[in-house]
């Protein structure tokens, strides 16, 4: 298959970036919100269709299946869903959003490390992806937590136990440890957390996984579409952790918009909602949000 | 070099991001929301990479798997998105 050749894709890439920028600030506006929805996902067609013709597809099947597979189950859930239960719609995509980008940089790593080229990984590749993972994997199961409660099929009260705090600071500690140890690539433990799958990585998402969880379980319902516009801000923050493992700048432009965005938008709804948004991040230290 | 042409794309973005987002009605907070989750889709963009790339098999398995979840984000978060804005403007109009 021919490819385009690179200067190509990026000035693709550049005019999605402004069809991104120029659709999120007609978004914040009444009269224009429709109009710049469908201008950014006019940029994200742009931005996914040249890469499908840049690439030398060696796999062209899977790729075809994955997006066709995709396509039917976003558009059967989004067809469907009642106005009711758009929120905990937009969390589960949201979730989805942060896992691809978990899944993406553990995919590229095992990448590095089957291709054989470098001995051990770049130190900025390794940290992008350390990041990447665990922020892509908190939002894939808070998302789905959060989504589980708006739903209620979890339990929507906030769930305290004593201790949580410390499981909460464990499970950070451990997902930077792994994170840590992915970077330096010790001799230690070499044979169970080195290989060629990068047992280390899929352990980080783990510990990262049931960090997401912890979180989101002690935090009210109520609460919920704030955590659901934070979830937000960290998946764009995911994707832009992925942008720098492969280095694609329509990553990086993109999810770094809406991870400051998505952050401002979590404040201002925070503040009409009348919460406090270190509440929030924290799981509610003070239970005095949960009374109001 | 690309480390900190990265950081240079990375630093500048989120300044625009941080000013783009300034008075907003409060009833548009919800459709920003899945207007810009469905951005975050642009993950898709890796995924594709990485799944048609075909290096390793395992990689190649991930890649799949990444590509639908992040296509049902983009597909799905942009139609909920024109949904929630249909049904608002309907509210307003009424």
């Amino acid at each position: 298959m021919e490819t385009l050749p690179e200067w190509v894709i990026q000035l693709a890439y550049l005019l999605a970036a402004v069809l991104f920028i120029q659709g999120m600030r007609d978004m914040t506006h009444p009269r224009t919100a429709t109009r710049g929805n469908f201008t950014s996902a006019m940029g994200m067609l742009l931005a996914v269709g040249v890469t499908v013709l840049w690439f030398e597809l060696v796999s062209p099947v899977v790729l075809i299946a994955g997006l066709v597979v995709g396509s039917v189950v976003g558009v059967g859930l989004a067809v469907r869903v009642e106005m009711t239960e758009m929120p905990q719609l937009v969390g589960v995509f949201n979730g989805f959003g942060g896992g691809a980008s978990a899944l993406v940089a553990g995919a590229e790593l095992i990448e590095f490390q089957t291709a054989g080229v470098v001995t051990s990984l770049p130190a900025e590749t390794a940290i992008a992806a350390a990041a990447s993972g665990l922020i892509g994997a908190v939002t894939f199961c808070g998302s789905l937590v959060a989504a589980g409660k708006l739903h209620g099929v979890v339990n929507g009260n906030a769930i305290r136990y004593t201790g949580e705090q410390v499981v909460k600071v464990a499970l950070f500690a451990i997902s930077i440890l792994l994170g840590a140890y992915l970077v330096v690539q010790p001799e230690l433990f070499a044979e169970y957390l080195q290989g060629e799958w990068v047992p280390a990585y899929w352990l980080l998402l783990g510990a990262a996984s049931l960090l997401g969880i912890a979180l989101v379980i002690s935090i009210g319902g109520a609460d919920m579409p704030v955590v659901i516009a934070l979830l937000n801000s960290y998946s764009g923050l995911a994707a832009a952790g992925t942008g720098f493992v492969l280095n694609n700048t329509a990553l990086i432009i993109a999810g770094t918009l809406v991870g400051a965005a998505g952050m401002i938008l979590t404040v201002i709804m925070c503040e009409s909602m009348n919460r406090s948004l270190s509440n929030v991040l924290f799981g509610g230290f003070g239970e005095e949000a949960d009374s109001e | 070099m690309t480390l900190v042409f990265n950081l240079t794309l990375f630093v500048l973005t989120a300044f625009l991001g941080y000013s783009i987002i300034t008075k907003i009605p409060a009833n548009l907070h919800t459709p920003l929301m899945s207007g810009s989750n469905a951005i975050t889709g642009i993950t898709l963009v890796g995924a594709v990479v990485v799944a048609g790339s075909g290096s390793s098999r395992l990689a190649t398995a991930f890649g799949f798997l990444a590509v639908v979840m992040a296509t049902v984000n983009v597909v799905g978060g942009y139609l909920v998105s024109h949904k929630m804005l249909n049904q608002f403007h309907k509210g307003s109009e009424a």
